[in-house]
């Protein structure tokens, strides 16, 4: 590697209490930095949320949410529906403001100009409205929690997938909020759009001399990929959300049957970004959770082209299945059959992944430190939420079990102990690079474990609450499942005890300062972001670093 | 490697910029002023203090203000960004790496943009197949399907087409000869005739303020259905709303484009342009083509294909 550590003090680094450097940025590493607190508070507040879901389902009735001081106390109503509304922010803000922003906008931008060898990203500037437009659309998202929504009552409760007719009719939320959240995704899907194009720019165009596409570390293909499924399914979306705003606002019948409209057109055209955008939820992560494996395994990665075009193909296959999730609407036996068949094509290209992780621990001279320890928790829980979605996928046992606990326990199996998992793990192998500091290794491995303890026993009880047939999205539930209920949310309180460990780590990082060198990862860390000092120098690679095509990757 | 290491390579290292975070302020207040003018944020108040004032000043269905600053804001920034992109390039940042990237970018912005405009086909096409069978509340079972008699039955019922052969075949007439026009002023421009390309590019400019015009004026106007009608639900207003939404978002796609190439004129009589560099130009040049293909597909399938089926 040609590029030398570059000794930080010397850098022309303003001081991080120059507002303009954060606010006026064009460098990647601040962006990337922004869009990690960003997703941090996002994290606490959806987080919040759900502890206060969890609360309420502890015991059947309706106990706390009279409480919430917004609600109305002598409505019966009013607390339901305040509910719908925590379980729908839940969901929006976890996949819009703290997953999306954490991987793409924060490792994203961190890692892939250092990891290409390149100076920044193609277009820093774009960059900066990518972030910015963020606490512009979570602005909107939250301001639509406190106005006129069903009714009086405040906030949209219909569901992050905002299905028409309760997203569309006046008689189900004729307030602003829905307004307000519409025009919130627009935002949000204009921040990705820009994302994506400066992603894949970057990466097409700056890749330092020699470092071929078929070299490039495998965060940076898991990011290319998710990407192209930015750049491609959010304008649909956009599509969508319009005809939404139209139907509300300008007496439009697209989604309204006695108009000749269709309510499931929504479904379908919803869905067709819905479903890449669950890749895009997990793609990087799989990218990270290849460069973790391979460095704690002093190998390099098993099968990396295979890899590769698994992630390529895991987005492809993406945009064709997404009626998977429509199959009690009633859209006929062949087209069902056919959506069966294409989602459970994607256990192939998965499967390469999981078992090529396996077959890179193998034989590996293997250190479980912290992100080691994440990375493992999440091929474990993954494959289980894997599972789970085949059995899914099968439309005569998702008709029974549509709509019910078996689902969220899936859909958290692959996404909060996936993708959180992944966060965690890419947070704690690049942490000390980011930062110049080593965090408490104890701290870090406490939080895994309450975390890993935790989340199971929120989401593993769910399945079997599905099974009973209880329905997702109700404040209330039958006497018969208070038992599995009360477990989950005796583990929501132990994961939030994590999240408390995780603050831990967080304070002791930066009030301890231990530390950490260039290296802290010893000889598989071999990606180029290893090659330059811990905080990077503002501006790194002045001198373009030259690839040798016995790298590894 | 020294403490000021020389930089050594071409790309553009963008100084810091307002740009974008003034740019997110104004999509902000715009957003909320756009949902205050279609539904009001909140009720009106009889608080006679200050709140009240300010509530149903700004805050209540109707009011304006908020979104016209947000809007200007928006524009105002857009247009700063823009001037500081030309300066760069005016003192040499866009080295032929970093013209590369803007390549991409200009490519993969249209990509998304093909993806905004498939979702209004999806719409168009969805429901000129199936309106019937849902607004006669049968279940529509693929099994059977002729899609040839659903599409018969479409435009729905009192609903008059326009005459395709009409104005919409001169607007597509005028954006084709736009699209000559617009190459005939890169082609003189590369031979470094600047007098020609500036002939080009002003008749292409004259080309799309003529569509804007007969669109917007002419045919619009007398249109034998609705955008949207709260009042009578029916399945006529299918078809002009999914006609207004699909031409509509082109027309305005046709203003942007124009307003672009517009810019270019203006740079290429100030000189800014060279046989050489050009880039903005050629932008402005794809992105009209890919209106110029957009309309296309709406003209064959929102215009003439609902008109054949009206005439049998």
């Amino acid at each position: 590697m040609a590029a030398d550590t570059v000794d930080a003090a010397h850098d022309h680094r303003p001081s991080i209490w120059d507002w303009k450097r954060w606010l006026y940025s064009t460098n990647h590493k601040d962006i990337g930095t922004m869009y990690i607190v960003f997703a941090i508070i996002a994290g606490v507040i959806g987080g919040a949320m759900s502890g206060v879901i969890r609360w309420e389902l502890a015991e059947p009735g309706i106990q706390i949410l009279h409480g919430l001081p917004w609600v109305d106390q002598t409505d019966p109503d009013a607390a339901k529906h305040a509910y719908n509304v925590l379980v729908t922010m839940h969901g929006l803000i976890m996949i819009f403001f703290m997953v999306m922003p954490a991987m793409i906008g924060g490792f994203g931008n961190w890692f892939v100009p250092l990891m290409i060898g390149a100076p920044d990203m193609a277009f820093p500037r774009m960059n900066n409205i990518s972030f910015w437009l963020l606490p512009a659309s979570f602005g909107l998202a939250l301001i639509s929690m406190f106005v006129p929504g069903n009714g009086t009552y405040p906030g949209f409760g219909g569901g992050w997938t905002l299905y028409p007719p309760l997203s569309t009719s006046d008689l189900h939320h004729g307030g602003a909020s829905m307004d307000l959240l519409i025009l919130s995704l627009h935002i949000a899907g204009a921040s990705s759009i820009l994302g994506a194009i400066n992603f894949i720019t970057t990466i097409f165009n700056m890749r330092a001399p020699g470092m071929t596409l078929h070299r490039m570390p495998l965060f940076v293909w898991s990011i290319l990929v998710t990407v192209f499924l930015l750049l491609l399914a959010l304008p649909v979306l956009a599509g969508a959300l319009t005809m939404l705003l139209t139907d509300r606002n300008f007496g439009t019948q697209f989604f309204n049957p006695a108009g000749g409209g269709d309510p499931v057109m929504y479904q379908h055209l919803f869905w067709f970004f819905g479903h890449p955008e669950v890749y895009i939820l997990i793609l990087p992560g799989f990218g990270m959770i290849s460069q973790i494996v391979s460095t704690f395994s002093r190998k390099p990665v098993f099968g990396y082209l295979g890899m590769a075009y698994a992630m390529v193909s895991i987005g492809f296959i993406g945009f064709i299945v997404w009626a998977h999730h429509m199959y009690t609407v009633g859209m006929g036996f062949d087209l069902e059959a056919y959506f069966i068949a294409a989602t459970m094509i994607i256990a192939v290209p998965t499967g390469i992944k999981i078992f090529s992780w396996i077959a890179t621990m193998w034989g590996g001279s293997m250190t479980f430190a912290v992100p080691m320890q994440w990375a493992l928790g999440f091929i474990f829980l993954f494959t289980i939420g894997g599972v789970t979605g085949v059995v899914l996928a099968n439309s005569g046992i998702d008709t029974a079990m549509h709509d019910t606990y078996y689902v969220v326990a899936h859909f958290h199996y692959v996404l909060s102990m996936g993708a959180v998992f992944t966060i965690f793990a890419g947070f704690y192998y690049w942490i000390p690079k980011m930062s110049g500091y080593r965090y408490n290794s104890f701290l870090g491995t406490l939080h895994f474990w309450v975390t890993f303890i935790g989340v199971n026993l929120i989401f593993f009880p769910q399945h079997f609450l599905g099974l009973q047939g209880m329905p997702r999205r109700h404040v209330d539930y039958a006497e018969g499942l208070a038992y599995w209920n009360h477990i989950s949310t005796l583990g929501y309180w132990i994961a939030a005890v994590g999240v408390g460990i995780f603050m831990l780590v967080l304070i002791d990082l930066f009030a301890v300062k231990r530390r950490a060198g260039a290296n802290p990862w010893g000889e598989g860390a071999t990606t180029l972001e290893w090659t330059l000092s811990s905080p990077p120098p503002f501006h790194q690679f002045a001198e373009l670093p030259v690839i040798k095509p016995d790298a590894h990757h | 490697m020294a403490a000021h290491a020389e930089v050594k390579h071409d790309y553009h290292l963008v100084d810091p910029s307002p740009w974008p975070f003034v740019a997110s302020c104004f999509v902000f207040l715009m957003a909320v002023g756009g949902v205050v003018a279609m539904r009001g944020v909140l009720p009106a108040s009889e608080d006679p203090g200050f709140w009240g004032h300010i509530v149903n000043t700004v805050l209540v269905k109707g009011k304006l203000p908020l979104f016209i600053i947000g809007a200007a804001g928006v524009v105002m920034s857009a247009a700063g960004w823009w001037l500081d992109v030309i300066k760069e390039s005016r003192k040499g940042d866009h080295t032929p790496v970093v013209d590369i990237g803007l390549r991409y970018g200009m490519i993969l912005f249209i990509a998304s943009e093909v993806m905004f405009f498939a979702a209004w086909f999806w719409v168009f096409f969805e429901l000129s197949i199936f309106h019937d069978v849902r607004a006669n509340w049968v279940v529509p079972l693929w099994e059977g399907t002729d899609t040839a008699a659903r599409w018969a039955n479409w435009p729905p019922p009192n609903v008059e087409t326009f005459d395709p052969f009409h104005l919409p075949l001169m607007n597509t007439l005028i954006l084709l000869l736009s699209g000559t026009t617009v190459t005939w002023a890169h082609h003189a421009l590369q031979q470094g005739d600047r007098r020609s390309a500036m002939w080009g590019l002003l008749i292409t400019v004259l080309l799309g303020c003529a569509f804007t015009y007969v669109q917007f004026v002419l045919e619009y106007p007398h249109a034998g259905f609705k955008f949207g009608n709260n009042d009578e639900i029916s399945t006529a207003n299918l078809y002009g709303a999914s006609f207004f939404m699909a031409t509509g978002f082109h027309g305005v796609h046709v203003i942007i484009g124009t307003i672009f190439l517009a810019v270019c004129l203006i740079r290429l009589m100030a000189g800014q342009f060279t046989p050489k560099k050009h880039f903005g130009l050629e932008a402005a040049a794809w992105y009209w083509h890919f209106v110029d293909v957009v309309w296309l597909f709406l003209f064959t399938f929102v215009y003439v294909l609902p008109y054949l089926t009206m005439q049998e």
